[in-house]
């Protein structure tokens, strides 16, 4: 046992974490956003397969993986526009939608993927990392945090980010308002479905650049289904954080360091069927969950429709 | 609610004079299936595939020629049960999306009890054992989503997905691991011989499944519409509070629900091993459950229009697979027809509710 505490495989470790974690996080802060809007988006993991779909076909043709990332966000806002149109708009249930966007997401990515690429799957160039001076020559985090491509101190930065329009805007107060008590807000002048409208898109942009983040930087690769329920671990990660955008990021590091441990234990020399790795994240929120569970908190209008003037 | 209340009320100031409700429910049904049958076509179009052309081949294989009508009757039998399993949930209110993970352990669990109790008991005895067996593990895989949400308030819908992650994975490491045939290279089970079997129906290749199948969703509906607890389930569904305020225990119902969904799922696992496939392949994850949320969404939770749904559906898939290999059209294009299904019959659901409403 005492293999596994060396440094290649912590460095493994937060590695592989990182990696893992970026786009459970950038799920997990477009859910929250989302959810403190009043709307429960149980499409995001269709969000981010067509994130990943999109971000990949694009770096792949165009070899810029700007472009890539670009184009996944945007992929993610054009499967939100839809849950905005259907949900918010005209008051469809959430989760009939949220099911059918999923549903209709792996099918369409997979048929496409099968007519582009039949049987093979193109490898991206890897992506090239910046090395923050300094901090990249520490040991074990140097690299694992320090040395990283640029878009991870993005995402990072976008948590900041949220945090502070939750904090001090009034947009952040809207979000909220709309969420807790839509017909107050309605009635300060502040129209809600426009808002509502705005954080479902802020999702899909977010859940698209995760999903394209998988594709590009964590994988290299597409491959049909990849996003294996990361979507529905951000609304986890949403549920639990309760409203508070660094506890995504502390949530998310920890369910990446699960899912990147296959890795880093294989680095140890530690023999374990991969099977029973992949059930480890998923262990992981049920007991959680089984823990926190009364803990976890959603603003009381989630998932209801508003109308204005209905009682 | 909000919404639910006001489009009422305005139902109630505006009326206007309405379709046969007959006329009205078979448009509201029929319509989103034609509609994403059309949506379905234009993507076969985009792809380079004559949509025309594949959905000859679909209904010549999974209607027309007597071996496909076989397998589309057999492939009914976990989807029904499936089906039944959604209709208790849905009705009582409750989002059991975790039958997939309760229909593959299910399915495992039986897979590698059948030929080993066939060693030492009848037949019959064997698949009755197996299929209480199926439902057991079913429930016993809802019992922490059932808990969570009946003492702790924890939203289903996240509890059951990840359960069904985690037993997707749980299953192939039983597999490999736990009950793999040792006389095989491939990991699988050991195999039900196809004498053991479930019995097929008369002289055809149909699976007796069917008939418990249908007899399910019967029940089941039965259940939910003519008795008193099945009354109970639907005020729970209906309105949690007042439900509270009649005095129902809302948490012991939950977990029944749970209970009844999970195992209706987990037997539907039995009956495909015991009446098709008669052992578990590593990896083999047909993850139907999913795919039957549209079907019973259309019938509106009603039994036995359901099984007309399941019924299409199963020739779309059955058809669906024999395109895959001879047309080159993958089944994940099944795929897209449910998810397309699902949004527009939400929106049939819209016009229809605002054309009572007295339009726009």
């Amino acid at each position: 046992m005492s293999a596994l505490f060396t440094e290649a495989f912590l460095t493994a470790l937060i590695l592989g974490a990182v990696t893992a974690g970026i786009p459970l996080m950038l799920a997990g802060l477009g859910e929250q956003i989302s959810e403190k809007a009043g709307v429960l988006n149980i499409g995001i993991e269709g969000m981010m397969l067509i994130g990943a779909y999109t971000g990949f076909l694009v770096a792949y043709f165009t070899g810029s993986i700007w472009l890539g990332f670009f184009s996944g966000s945007l992929g993610g806002m054009a499967v939100a526009s839809l849950m905005a149109l259907f949900c918010v708009r005209l008051g469809l249930s959430q989760i009939v939608i949220g099911i059918a966007l999923t549903l209709g997401a792996e099918g369409l990515t997979a048929l496409l993927h099968h007519f582009q690429f039949s049987q093979s799957y193109p490898r991206l160039e890897a992506v090239e990392s910046l090395a923050i001076p300094g901090l990249s020559a520490l040991p074990v985090i140097g690299p694992a945090l320090f040395d990283r491509p640029p878009i991870i101190y993005l995402a990072i930065a976008a948590v900041a980010v949220t945090a502070w329009v939750f904090r001090s805007t009034n947009l952040g107060l809207a979000l909220q308002a709309a969420g807790d008590k839509p017909a107050a807000l309605d009635a300060a002048g502040v129209d809600v479905i426009a808002v509502r409208t705005g954080a479902v898109l802020t999702t899909g942009l977010l859940a698209g650049l995760g999903g394209a983040f998988m594709a590009e930087v964590g994988a290299g690769i597409f491959v049909p289904f990849m996003t294996n329920g990361a979507g529905f671990i951000g609304i986890v990660l949403a549920m639990l954080a309760r409203g508070r955008p660094l506890w995504v990021l502390l949530g998310a590091l920890l369910f990446g360091a699960c899912l990147s441990a296959t890795t880093a234990l294989q680095v140890a020399g530690v023999d374990i069927p991969t099977d029973v790795i992949q059930m480890l994240p998923f262990a992981a929120v049920l007991a959680i969950l089984v823990v926190f569970g009364r803990r976890a908190s959603l603003p009381p209008a989630l998932g209801s429709h508003y109308v204005r003037g209905a009682r | 609610m909000t919404s639910e209340l006001a489009r009422k009320r305005m139902t109630a100031s505006a009326p206007r004079p309405d379709l046969g409700p007959l006329a009205r429910r078979a448009a509201l049904a029929l319509g989103p299936v034609l509609a994403a049958l059309v949506l379905g076509g234009l993507v076969l179009l985009v792809l380079g595939v004559n949509p025309i052309a594949y959905y000859v081949f679909v209904v010549e294989r999974g209607l027309l020629s007597p071996t496909g009508i076989q397998a589309t009757l057999t492939r009914m039998a976990p989807l029904l049960l499936i089906a039944a399993s959604l209709i208790v949930a849905f009705r009582a209110g409750i989002w059991n999306l975790g039958g997939d993970g309760q229909f593959l352990l299910g399915a495992v669990v039986v897979a590698a009890a059948a030929p080993l109790l066939i060693q030492h008991l009848p037949s019959w005895a064997v698949l009755v054992v197996c299929m209480a067996l199926g439902a057991l593990v079913g429930a016993v895989w809802s019992v922490l989503p059932a808990l969570l949400k009946a003492y702790q308030g924890v939203n289903e819908i996240i509890t059951t997905l990840m359960m069904t992650f985690l037993g997707v994975s749980f299953a192939n490491v039983l597999v490999k691991l736990a009950f793999r045939d040792p006389g095989t290279t491939v990991p699988q089970t050991r195999t039900l011989e196809v004498a053991d079997r479930l019995p097929r129906l008369f002289e055809t290749t149909i699976s007796s499944g069917l008939v418990i199948g249908i007899v399910a969703i019967l029940a089941v509906h039965v259940m939910m519409t003519r008795t008193a607890f099945g009354l109970k389930l639907r005020i729970v569904g209906a309105n949690t509070r007042a439900a509270v305020h009649a005095g129902l225990s809302v948490p012991r119902l939950t977990v029944a629900v749970f209970a009844i969904s999970a195992s209706l799922a987990g037997l539907a696992g039995a009956v495909e091993i015991l009446g098709v496939q008669g052992n578990v392949r590593a990896d083999w994850n047909p993850a139907y459950s999913l795919t039957v949320v549209p079907l019973v969404f259309l019938a509106r939770f009603n039994g036995p229009a359901t099984i007309a749904f399941v019924f299409l559906f199963s020739v779309l898939s059955i058809g669906g697979e024999s395109a895959a290999r001879r047309m080159g059209v993958p089944n994940f294009f099944t795929l897209v027809i449910v998810g397309i299904l699902l949004i527009l019959l939400g929106l049939a659901e819209y016009l229809d509710q605002r054309r009572r409403a007295g339009g726009p």
